[in-house]
């Protein structure tokens, strides 16, 4: 069991360096990479908008109880804009869209392979991983760090809403406050940390997918474990994301 | 590969998957504008004999040359040139089932031509009615009956007109007239266009009418192989019982 999983863990680290070296060889497949981006991308900006939303009102909600105590409540936005953009914002959105992406990539590279679709493709003279994973790779990479840049403005709104509803505060006060101690390595090496999330996201899913086996059962596997397995690597990645940010990036 | 009229050779190909040996040396020779037929009792590796032909499935020893190319050692943009000129016909037709029927047809055209839109719809329309299905463009995949989705799936094979069409199980799933008719349309291929085919099948009426050479697989290896009269004469008393239980005569 520990062999078939180590060699399963060494397939999918030569998909994923297989899809990396794909990326920069023709044909570009542009047209099939826009329409994965409008739907991996924009058709998650709903969830993505409202989760973000509801994440600022929680998150602002517990910091004025925890700082209400110490009377340090003028640092609310400016806490809760530091904790969105360096560390919830990004988490959130990967994990949001591991649920709903990863779980459509798995399900729907894994009906097409089941149903002999992917087959089609490559005798129809189409490279089906160029075509099929590469996009999608590609889409995720590039739509990360915008829904993440989304989930962190509609959470500073959120939390905004939160704090004018019981201080009154008015929106120039609380932005002006919010992005008061936020500066470049706040904001940029952790948002592009999250296209590091949607490469594991893309992968793992697309390699699921493309390699099911098992008929409608195997489809159904493919799309859970694409979720399960794309969301622990994420978390794990995080962490060494992190590290590698203090490290180049120290606080000041 | 000598001799112009021999399109495709199979030679001593052999193809196992884990512990079962599905293609055991197997070899055979088929001629321009032919069509043979693959026989034999489900997963005795018909369908691996007919996906490798066109690179989908890899011999483990063995050579496959199509049109005097080997396949078996292609890749990249000179098995994509070769496949370009060959046709597959699934057996579950394959259709990308997010797109329209006519999406479905003019999406060779569109991959690898430079045709103006007018003229691939002008295609897709020609190719459609060629199978008797005009005017179902905007139809999608679910929205028509299997035996319709077997003929888009050929108009699609056909799209790009090539000189090989492969063809899995041609009539399975569908009622006997509309196997019927897809053997016609194969037919017609053959004898209009002169399209070499290989039809992989365990219908013995439609090995019949389409085939001009017959091969049974058994356990990997080609039992038996000749005209359909030579099969129900073979020494091989499964070949013969074959012949006669799928309604031959």
């Amino acid at each position: 069991m520990v062999t078939a999983a180590l060699a399963q863990a060494g397939d999918m680290l030569l998909f994923a360096a297989r899809a990396l070296r794909d990326v920069w060889r023709r044909p570009w497949e542009g047209a099939e990479i826009a329409r994965q981006i409008l739907e991996v991308g924009w058709r998650s900006l709903p969830l993505i908008t409202a989760a973000g939303f509801a994440v600022g009102v929680v998150m602002s909600m517990h910091t004025r109880a925890s700082l209400e105590r110490f009377g340090a409540e003028a640092m609310i936005p400016a806490g809760l804009a530091l904790a969105l953009i360096k560390e919830t914002g990004p988490l959130v959105t990967g994990l949001l869209f591991s649920g709903r992406v990863g779980a459509g990539i798995g399900a729907e590279l894994g009906a097409m392979r089941v149903t002999e679709q992917i087959d089609a493709l490559e005798s129809l003279a189409v490279d089906s991983f160029k075509y099929l994973v590469v996009t999608r790779v590609v889409a995720c990479v590039v739509a990360m760090p915008l829904l993440t840049t989304v989930t962190n403005f509609a959470g500073i709104i959120g939390g905004f809403v939160a704090e004018t509803a019981v201080s009154g505060m008015s929106f120039a006060l609380y932005f002006d406050r919010a992005f008061s101690l936020i500066n470049f390595s706040d904001y940029v090496p952790s948002t592009l940390k999250t296209c590091v999330f949607g490469f594991i996201i893309a992968t793992v899913s697309a390699y699921l997918g493309y390699n099911t086996r098992g008929g409608t059962a195997g489809v159904g596997q493919a799309s859970t474990r694409a979720v399960v397995l794309s969301s622990i690597l994420l978390i794990l990645s995080n962490v060494v994301l992190v590290k590698m940010i203090l490290f180049f990036f120290p606080s000041r | 590969m000598e001799g112009d009229d021999i399109v495709i050779r199979f030679e001593r190909v052999s193809k196992s998957f884990g512990p079962l040996k599905v293609l055991d040396e197997v070899s055979f020779e088929v001629k321009r504008g032919t069509a043979f037929c693959i026989l034999g009792r489900s997963g005795t590796g018909k369908s691996v004999t007919v996906k490798s032909l066109i690179g989908l499935v890899r011999p483990d020893s063995g050579r496959i040359f199509v049109e005097g190319e080997e396949v078996s050692r292609l890749e990249g943009e000179a098995l994509a040139r070769l496949r370009r000129r060959m046709g597959f016909l699934f057996q579950y037709s394959a259709l990308f089932d997010s797109i329209t029927v006519g999406e479905n047809v003019a999406f060779p055209l569109r991959r690898h031509t430079r045709l103006s839109e007018h003229e691939i719809e002008r295609r897709v329309r020609e190719k459609l009615e060629r199978v008797g299905l005009a005017g179902i463009e905007d139809r999608m995949p679910d929205e028509i009956s299997g035996g319709m989705r077997k003929r888009v799936g050929l108009a699609r094979a056909l799209v790009l007109n090539p000189s090989v069409l492969l063809v899995d199980e041609p009539s399975s799933g569908l009622d006997p007239l509309t196997a019927a008719e897809i053997d016609d349309l194969l037919l017609d291929l053959k004898l209009r266009e002169k399209t070499t085919l290989v039809v992989v099948t365990h219908n013995i009426p439609s090995a019949r009418k389409i085939g001009d050479e017959l091969a049974m697989l058994h356990e990997g290896r080609i039992l038996a192989r000749g005209r359909p009269e030579e099969l129900e004469r073979s020494e091989h008393a499964m070949v013969r019982e074959f012949m006669k239980t799928q309604g031959g005569t």
